[in-house]
């Protein structure tokens, strides 16, 4: 067994709910209006800002160039980030598991007595369970971008990683406030409801000891972080507590700033159709003698999490090529009936499908990379060019063998397999694999036919029953040569 | 073993094929884009650029000459009922208002930690100058410093930010190679597009989520550019 195998047992939900949960998005009007609504209106704005088909493929084939270029030199590159983020002053840790990344973050925060830690928007925050962990340890984590503050106050999860509130109307959100919120009442008005919102958490700010932030690119070169935001929270959180802590997965380095501004570029566009986002946060290290603000001490917390075992095979490496953006989730036509809630892993629709099992086990996720018809259209808008399709396929494989001679294991290898399946399928190499009782078969099933039972397990919970033909192809064939 | 040394102790187990670095091809990417050349009359078109484009993220651009910006700002001062305007004493700029005394200036000479409060609460607008603008998306490149710190064009809910039209680039590519951003960055550098928004809630956008609720832009250029 290996290290975070034995530690891991952060778990969001457990993946046997996936089939339950999805049933219940589907069956739910309102849901299913409400992110069809969210997804056409995101994948219209997308396209907007895309009108040349052949800039795009240039501009997506030199982000995937770059990503793939920062990968292949990825231990260089993050022994380099190491030198030069200490030589800024910067304090960097590294964690496997999310419980180390947690008892780091705990560490920090209680050697500066921290009674409030405010949070900007962190996805991989969201993977360790951060908040859970402060919760427990009794330092109130508040989050702060509107979306996340929003599902936090709901004492919910994120449906998505760009618009974590996307599945709440402003009636629930005013509902929500009138009732949480000392003071307030009831308003529809998103200008009033974004008011109160910043209102409440601009005494927070002030009041914080700790700042939490994520990552959107490390650049190894000048040991710099970049951060990508439309509301401001995020600096606040960077700039006005004493401490900041930011922490990422190890996978966001890249060389030179100059790698970072096509993959800037295609990162807004992809994701809300956006040219450029309002504030791009370039951090090279905290307050220097001399300044009069900014944070006294700095630290960058670098995530593992099972990205490794995705980095040691090269097919399955292209899932860390991700850029965050969530245009797969957008255009996933699974994704939009179901939402983001169903999937029961941090990251939702195809990027979570192929990231998550990475994290949280086949075990636990052996189910999600079955749950895609394999349109294709994920891999089709991502802007670094991952092809989700063929690590869904990959990975559909790794849930239901033993690993490939020579290979290691997987975190939860063949743990989709079933006796069933396996029996169903043995069966069928055998019949198909033997002319003559192959012949014998598709005479008795198309003469037989009336037998074929009307229920099927579970293919006609949802569809009609498969009967065979009354003749086989092989004889409507042989008949037509005849004439 | 610690946590470090197992990272990349995975990490160099995997075989990685070297790649060509892609400096090369980003150079061609962004030197194939359509641009305007260094000639006097492209440097006007992309201060025009920038100018539409900032306007469309919902910022305010008052195009002014450089000997009389500061004019401006006292209308605009008045125009916007600003009581207490947040300003940098020792830079050029921050001189300047000083002598021309604008009602209402307030000093950031003191380090934050003795007067949050007060910034949060009682300051109605900041002004600061700018690095240069970008006209593909229509932004301004802020580095805040000990003089002019970070907090100015976040916290007030007005921001007025000073951008001189000599220093419009087409591209971010193009401020960050001809400046020389790697060479030397500062703690702390912004690229700023408009006021704070969110559309968190239904998709609605909204202004003014966290920082600053308005944008204003004066666009300094030569007497006869107007």
């Amino acid at each position: 067994m290996r290290a975070h195998e034995t530690t891991h047992h952060v778990q969001f939900v457990p993946g046997s709910e996936f089939k339950r949960r999805a049933a219940e998005v589907v069956a739910n009007p309102f849901l299913k209006k409400s992110f069809r609504g969210a997804m056409d209106f995101l994948m219209m704005k997308r396209a907007a800002q895309f009108p040349d088909p052949e800039l795009l493929e240039r501009q997506r084939d030199l982000a995937e160039h770059i990503r793939r270029y920062s990968l292949a030199r990825l231990p260089e590159l993050l022994e380099q980030l190491e030198v030069n983020l200490k030589k800024n002053g910067v304090q960097v840790h590294w964690a496997e598991t999310p419980d180390e990344a947690n008892a780091i973050i705990l560490d920090i925060c209680r050697r500066h007595d921290a009674k409030l830690m405010v949070k900007g928007k962190s996805m991989v925050s969201e993977e360790v369970e951060l908040n859970h962990a402060m919760e427990a340890a009794g330092i109130d984590a508040l989050e702060s971008d509107m979306g996340e503050y929003i599902v936090q106050l709901a004492g919910e999860k994120p449906s998505h990683i760009i618009m974590p509130a996307i599945h709440k109307t402003k009636q629930q959100i005013a509902e929500l406030f009138a009732e949480k919120v000392p003071g307030v009442s009831y308003t529809e008005d998103v200008d009033a409801l974004i008011q109160i919102g910043r209102d409440v958490l601009r005494k927070k700010f002030m009041e914080a000891e700790v700042g939490l932030s994520g990552v959107n690119f490390a650049v190894a070169e000048t040991g710099t972080i970049c951060l990508v935001e439309n509301e401001g929270n995020g600096r606040m959180c960077t700039t006005v507590p004493d401490v900041h802590i930011a922490i990422t997965g190890i996978e966001k380095v890249v060389e030179k700033l100059e790698h970072v501004v096509p993959l800037y570029g295609l990162l807004t566009r992809s994701a809300t159709g956006q040219a450029i986002t309002t504030y791009f946060n370039v951090i090279t290290g905290p307050r220097k003698p001399g300044e009069k603000d900014g944070p006294k001490e700095m630290h960058l917390v670098l995530v593992d999490n099972g990205r490794t075992q995705a980095f040691a095979d090269e097919q399955l490496r292209q899932t860390l090529q991700c850029i965050r953006c969530g245009a797969c989730m957008n255009h996933c036509p699974v994704y939009t009936r179901i939402g983001g809630h169903a999937y029961g892993t941090t990251y939702p629709g195809p990027i979570g499908k192929i990231v998550s099992p990475h994290m949280m086990g086949l075990g636990a996720t052996h189910v999600l990379p079955g749950a895609s018809t394999l349109c294709g259209a994920c891999g089709e808008v991502c802007p670094v060019k991952i092809p989700i399709p063929d690590l869904l396929i990959r990975l559909r494989e790794e849930a239901t063998h033993e690993a490939k001679p020579g290979h290691a294991p997987m975190f939860g290898q063949g743990a989709g397999k079933t006796a069933f399946a396996s029996f169903a399928f043995k069966g069928f190499a055998f019949l198909y694999s033997r002319p003559a009782l192959y012949r014998l078969f598709t005479w008795a099933a198309t003469r037989f036919r009336f037998l074929t039972p009307a229920n099927q397990a579970g293919w006609t919970k949802s569809r009609t029953p498969l009967t065979p033909a009354k003749k086989s192809l092989r004889d409507l064939l042989a008949e037509r040569s005849k004439h | 073993m610690s946590a470090r040394e197992n990272i990349f102790r995975k990490l160099r187990a995997a075989t990685t094929a070297p790649l060509p670095s892609p400096d090369a091809a980003i150079a061609a990417h962004y030197a194939s884009l359509p641009r305007t050349a260094q000639a006097d009359l492209a440097r006007v078109q992309l201060a025009k650029d920038f100018a539409e484009k900032i306007t469309a993220w919902h910022a305010e651009v008052h195009i002014v000459p450089r000997s009389t910006w500061v004019d401006k700002l006292k209308e605009v001062v008045a125009a916007k009922g600003i009581a207490s305007l947040l300003y940098a004493p020792a830079t050029t700029h921050g001189k300047a208002l000083a002598a021309a005394g604008v009602a209402g200036l307030k000093p950031y000479d003191q380090p934050i930690d003795g007067w949050k409060r007060e910034l949060f609460e009682n300051v109605d607008a900041a002004i600061t100058g700018t690095r240069g603008a970008i006209a593909e998306t229509g932004t301004m490149i802020v580095w805040p410093d000990a003089d002019e710190p970070r907090l100015m064009s976040l916290v007030p809910p007005i921001h007025i930010a000073l951008v001189d039209a000599d220093t419009v680039v087409p591209t971010l590519y193009d401020a960050i190679t001809q400046q020389k951003w790697s060479a030397g960055l500062p703690t702390n550098a912004l690229l700023i597009t408009g006021p704070s928004k969110t559309a968190d809630i239904q998709q609605t956008l909204a202004y003014g989520a966290h920082g600053p609720k308005e944008l204003i832009v004066l666009l300094l250029t030569g007497e006869d550019a107007q």
